[in-house]
């Protein structure tokens, strides 16, 4: 299933070519500007000190030899930021009965996970600010902790909220009714408990501010590397008392993003009111020990799970339990239930099953706070239900893309609603599978694994399939009292010279926004790309907007600018069509020329029409108003999420005497619907995959029993690097989305969402001549090694 | 993750480097390629007072055969390992190993000595100085002496070094006719400190080997001779019995920690593993 | 820490002068013997293309060139580079010495957020000085130690093995005997 044709398939349309990023150039030579190479005027750095204990009270603080130590600036503890700063809780109202504890920059008398920021210094140099936190003394008087979710959920157990009952932050039920009839007469029943490591973004370039609050202006100006800063401008405004207007927040480049640098950090606020205090820019870039202990950490699930089949292979029911745990807090703004929410409701949601109940249990303990990461739910979701179908494939003799092929909702189905309430406007399993196996040559990849399983080699093949959520509506957090924007903006001028502006909402941190942006301006407005200039990340230049998220970048800051390019275009023709006494729409523009809309024959130049319009306006007929700035909004309206799907495959070895994994092929068939840039979707699904593949074999944050981070650095934490990660293909199937023009949806998340799962089954592949069975990630040799009794 | 404050010296000869050491008390660090003493600062696991950097003290360096050794200059960095044709045909083991010690850029700049000096139990060429019957050349202010690998190692980052000494060489026996060599690490990305990793030397007289010094690495607070497997093998074709009477024997060559998430008895598990495919390449004429 | 009782922060810390030839051009600093090259380049000298990702050398994003070799500018003090020829991301861009590496990174959009991409490029721009074709392995393994969390690597290896196909061609087209 291909795209309709519409006017964006035009053989020079920029839709759908694989374009560089113009803004590309500029990291190859050096030039980025990151908000960690930033230095301004007077500058000072901050440094905070940091529990060593995950649950303790705070007898006292002394910091007198701290605050004398030659330039240091200022020493300040909870109660000196909590007089400037309003608390802030990581609660939404749809998410009922939920609770979280109030949160301020630093403690004022508890400390909750071990790498808490206790006492903030700010010296002229971050090695001098080093130097007084070990000056200060802290009197800690431990209390009990809860580190592991069972420890967490016993009556009895230490609690996190000393002011509630129980450990329970939040519990949601999900039940279409006739599950139970359905395992009752089910003819197989195939069920699992399955869990899902800690693991963390571990951006390169990690979490760096510079706050800056000018007193005299009564104006704040903060350098974030962050993706949301109009979400931040509304929250520095509000917690510091500091009318929005007089807020600015600048995200320049940022060395990395994934959903992590979207939530609010107790360093980042306390940095927002040091500068207010002192009056001075105040820098702080955490480094990597402290990322780890700082940073959201995201996953950390365990699913208890079954599935119900007929004697064909059906798929009748589900019945799931997701228990969670979150750590300390609730994050704020978004909290952290949205992971286990969307688990719970993105299970099954490729198939076509109509009996599902779901529970869900988010749990607090003495660790630092999970929440939204790349994927949100999805790779949980998906390992889940495939894990389960692999299971029953092996039960009822049914090959993996057989039993796929049979559950799977048909293309020609939709819309569609599933059982958790998603609704689905068109998704494209069928011809994905059919894709998928094609590429893989599956066949032949099974041949080849008999044979090499007679030499005593074993290799495993996997496959996921999987849905992803996209381009959210209002629904996903406005709806629970969030701030947080799911429209975006843009303006769109033509400069005098008759070169093109775009100042839009959404932000960059790498994927690709400028360059699709350009590319959407350039195509619909009939220009050259490179004369499309787009700025985006700075509140007091651009448009309010959502930004860059939940993969809504090209879906809905797409079609904002391509409805303000065609606004703009319709003003452009007006101006046109006066100076050429045609008709607006005998017009058209091609290249920069307005042309005669039939014969393409050039008339004038749009640079032509700006000159004209901006400096010799006495020319244009009285009362004409050249309108060649345009500002436009847009929030998506009919569906309330975009979802897209797709599926993937891999192919690995395990060593059956080590238990070392060797990834040897990774396939991926996606349908983000209408593609802007296949070079760089390609790239994102790429970059995804490899962070799934991660979580499978190598990432989780391992504590001790008491509360400590024992593997906090990138020495200990294994991330993917390129020796172990395989060669990619990639096929695309095209789905667009009628609610909008573009038809684009998200596809950052998709590679993410089904590469674990992959692995999990073909490990499981691998293994089962050995009756072995492995349903935790990450797989790491030890847990291969345990599988099969070795040791 | 800055470091505390300190001062630094250059040192053109060894005599200043003591002097400045000793000028400082047990306060001072020499420092070469610093590839792991550097992180230990940023941290603020170690604050010296003084650094004294050694890179510039030309004695320190070379690669050259002396009688029936091959004398590595402390500061031979890990890059040349695999450059040096000297060490390519007289310590091919070191050779072998060079390319599992971390990444290239790290390898540009760490120095043998440095290596040895620190000990770290999970590094290769401290193990490697072990199956070679190397001898390390140490100064100190009442001279040099040659210490035996198999005396220098003492335990968790602990050797033979007294406060204020420093490597000069490492001389490895050359490597001879009749001699084979193995070396292979399990480690979970490459780079990575190993799981497991072992490495040998074995002297043959047709099939039968007459002798062999195998060292592991990565399985206790310090690299680890195999005596007891070595000696099921002296002597022996390294037939299928004697391959399984050697891994056997690790159990009491090895005593792997407990550490979080490599329990022992995999550790253990991992060096017979890897001790039988050693065995087998070696077997080949690897 | 166990010398934290001890540890009395030097009031007045002393710097030292620090010369070396950095990107072709003679420089002179004073530095503090406790600050690392990475953060002396980055702040003192400006040169803000070195990144600084883990301060361990475990990520590859500082990486330097130090009299032609490689290495990480987080693991080793300015002080000890006096002395030596330092080359940055700026200092080889302006060069071209890797400007066909860094055009072949961009055509195949080899990037995404850009932060490791400097230390990527004197990754590839070593392997490409000592190996003229290397496989696709020695490729992956030459850049074993350069993390990079958007891409996953696949363009990058793609990028430095066109380069290394075009460089060879174009030197037998040179009049090289191949």
């Amino acid at each position: 299933m291909s795209a309709p044709l519409t006017s964006l398939d035009r053989p020079n349309s920029y839709i759908g070519r694989s374009v560089p990023r113009p803004n590309a150039k500029r990291l190859l030579a050096g030039r980025g500007r990151y908000v960690s190479d930033l230095r301004l005027p007077r500058m000072l750095h901050a440094a905070f000190l940091r529990s060593p204990h995950p649950h303790a009270k705070i007898v006292s603080i002394d910091c007198e030899q701290a605050r004398a130590l030659e330039g240091v600036h200022f020493v300040a503890t909870g109660e000196d930021l909590a007089k400037i700063c309003t608390p802030w809780t990581g609660t939404l109202d749809h998410f009922k009965g939920m609770t979280s504890e109030p949160q301020l920059p630093l403690p004022l008398d508890r400390v909750a996970w071990a790498g808490q920021a206790v006492v903030a210094v700010v010296a002229e140099s971050r090695a001098i600010a080093e130097d007084a936190l070990e000056l200060i003394v802290v009197d800690y008087k431990e209390l009990p902790s809860v580190i592991d979710l069972d420890t967490a959920r016993q009556s009895g157990a230490p609690l996190v909220n000393p002011g509630s009952a129980s450990n329970v932050c939040f519990r949601s039920q999900l039940d279409s009714g006739g599950v139970d009839d359905a395992f009752a007469t089910a003819t197989h029943i195939v069920e699992g408990e399955f869990s899902f490591g800690r693991h963390t973004a571990v951006t390169l370039e990690p979490r760096a501010i510079v706050a800056d609050y000018d007193h005299s202006a009564g104006m704040l100006t903060v350098h974030h590397a962050t993706q949301t800063p109009y979400q931040f401008q509304d929250l520095y405004s509000r917690h510091y008392g500091i009318p929005e207007a007089r807020v600015r927040v600048i995200a320049t480049d940022i060395g990395g993003s994934f959903g992590m640098k979207l939530h609010v950090y107790h360093e980042d606020m306390a940095v927002v009111g040091l500068s207010i205090l002192l009056g001075r820019p105040v820098k702080y870039v955490a480094d990597r020990t402290e990322s780890f202990v700082s940073d959201i950490h995201a996953r950390d699930h365990r699913v208890r799970a079954r599935m119900a089949l007929n004697a064909d292979g059906e798929i009748l029911a589900m019945d799931v339990q997701d228990l969670t745990a979150i750590g300390a807090f609730s994050t704020y703004p978004r909290t952290s239930v949205v992971e286990g929410n969307q688990v719970i409701r993105l299970i099954g949601a490729p198939y076509g099953f109509k009996s599902y109940r779901a529970a869900l249990e988010v749990i607090f303990q003495h660790k630092v706070q999970t929440s939204q990461y790349r994927a949100v739910g999805h790779p949980i979701a998906c390992a889940v239900t495939e894990r389960l179908v692999d299971m029953a494939a092996a039960r009822l003799g049914l090959d993996p893309f057989a039993i796929r092929d049979k559950n799977v909702i048909a293309d020609d189905a939709y819309p569609r609603t599933s059982p958790t309430g998603y609704r689905f406007e068109a998704l494209s399993h069928q011809a994905c599978l059919q894709r998928l196996h094609a590429m893989m040559d599956y066949d032949a990849l099974r041949t080849e694994q008999a044979e090499l399983r007679t030499r005593g080699i074993y290799r495993g093949i996997g496959i996921a399939t999987f849905v992803e959520i996209t381009n959210p509506s209002p629904a996903f957090y406005g709806v629970g009292g969030a701030r947080i924007s799911s429209q975006d903006g843009a303006t769109v001028s033509l400069t005098p010279s008759g070169e093109v502006r775009c100042l839009i909402s959404v932000t960059e941190q790498g994927q690709g926004t400028e360059a699709i942006i350009s590319q959407i301006v350039a195509d619909q407005l009939g220009v050259v790309q490179d004369q499309v200039k787009v700025i985006t990340g700075d509140t007091e230049v651009t448009p309010h907007g959502g930004a860059t998220w939940a993969c809504r970048g090209a879906g809905i800051g797409g079609e904002t600018a391509l409805q303000a390019a065609r606004a703009l275009k319709r003003n452009i023709l007006e101006i046109a069509a006066l100076i050429l006494q045609e008709q607006p729409s005998a017009l058209d523009i091609i290249d920069g020329q307005v042309v005669d809309a039939s014969t393409a024959t050039p008339r004038l130049p749009i640079a032509e029409i700006a000159r004209i319009a901006y400096f010799r306006s006495d020319t244009l007929p009285p009362g004409t108003q050249a309108q060649l700035t345009v500002s436009h909004h847009f929030a998506p309206q009919g569906y309330p999420f975009a979802f897209t799907n797709g599926i993937q495959g891999c192919s690995l070895e395990v060593d059956v005497e080590t238990g070392f994994i060797k990834l040897l092929k990774h396939f991926v068939v996606e349908d983000c619907g209408r593609i802007i840039n296949p070079m760089l979707v390609d790239e994102q699904l790429r970059g995804g995959v490899v962070q799934g593949l991660g979580a499978a074999l190598f990432e989780e944050c391992r504590y001790s029993d008491t509360g400590q981070l024992i593997n906090g650095s990138l020495a200990d934490y294994l991330v993917p690097m390129a020796m172990e990660m395989p060669d990619i293909m990639i096929a695309h199937v095209e789905t667009p989305t009628k609610d909008t023009a573009l038809g684009a949806k998200g596809c950052g998340e998709a590679g993410t969402a089904a590469a674990s799962a992959c692995v999990l089954n073909a490990v499981n592949d691998a293994l089962a001549p050995f009756g072995a069975s492995i349903n935790s990630i990450p797989i790491t040799p030890t847990t291969v090694l345990k599988a099969l009794k070795r040791f | 993750m800055k470091a505390r404050a300190f001062s630094y010296f250059r040192a053109r000869t060894i005599e200043e480097a003591f002097d400045a050491h000793v000028r400082c008390a047990d306060e001072a660090r020499y420092i070469a390629g610093g590839q792991s003493l550097v992180p230990a600062l940023s941290l603020r696991l170690q604050a010296p007072r003084l650094l004294i950097d050694i890179t510039h003290i030309a004695e320190l360096r070379g690669v050259r055969r002396e009688g029936e050794f091959l004398r590595i200059g402390a500061l031979t960095r890990h890059c040349e390992m695999l450059s040096e044709p000297l060490i390519a045909e007289f310590a091919p083991l070191l050779r072998a190993a060079a390319p599992f010690v971390a990444h290239p850029a790290i390898r540009n700049r760490g120095t043998l000595g440095g290596s040895i000096a620190l000990a770290d139990p999970a590094a290769e060429f401290p193990a490697m100085a072990l199956a070679l019957d190397a001898e390390i050349e140490i100064a100190g202010r009442s001279g040099k002496r040659r210490v035996k690998a198999d005396d220098f190692f003492i335990d968790l980052f602990e050797t033979a070094l007294e406060p204020g000494e420093l490597i000069v060489a490492v001389h490895v026996p050359l490597f001879k006719s009749g001699q084979r060599i193995a070396f292979d690490e399990l480690a979970r990305r490459r780079g990575d400190y190993a799981q497991v990793g072992c490495g040998m030397l074995a002297t043959y007289t047709d099939k039968r080997v007459d002798d062999i010094r195998i060292a592991f690495f990565s399985v206790g607070s310090v690299p680890t001779r195999a005596k007891q497997a070595e000696s099921v093998l002296a002597g022996a074709v390294l037939d299928a019995a004697h391959v399984a009477a050697a891994q056997a024997a690790l159990a009491n060559d090895l005593m792997p920690p407990d550490s979080d998430d490599v329990p022992p008895a995999m550790r253990l598990h991992l060096a017979r593993v890897l001790l039988g495919r050693l065995l087998g390449r070696l077997g080949e004429g690897a | 820490m166990s010398e934290r009782d001890a540890y009395v922060p030097d009031e007045a810390e002393e710097t030292v002068r620090v010369r070396f030839v950095v990107n072709g051009r003679k420089v002179a600093c004073d530095a503090s013997p406790r600050e690392t090259l990475v953060d002396c380049l980055r702040t003192t000298l400006e040169l803000t293309g070195t990144h600084a990702g883990c301060e361990m050398g475990a990520c590859g994003a500082c990486l330097v060139q130090l009299d032609g070799r490689a290495v990480h500018s987080c693991l080793m003090f300015a002080v000890q580079a006096d002395g030596a020829a330092i080359d940055t991301i700026e200092g080889l861009s302006e060069s071209g010495a890797i400007s066909d590496l860094q055009a072949e990174f961009h055509r195949r959009n080899a990037l995404q957020c850009g932060f490791c991409t400097p230390g990527m490029l004197v990754s590839a721009h070593e392997l490409l000085s000592q190996t003229a074709r290397p496989t696709r392995d020695e490729i992956r393994d030459a850049l074993s130690g350069n993390y990079c969390r958007c891409t996953g690597y696949e363009a990058i290896v793609d990028a430095i093995e066109a380069v290394a196909k075009a460089r060879a061609s174009a030197s037998c087209e040179d009049g090289g005997v191949a």
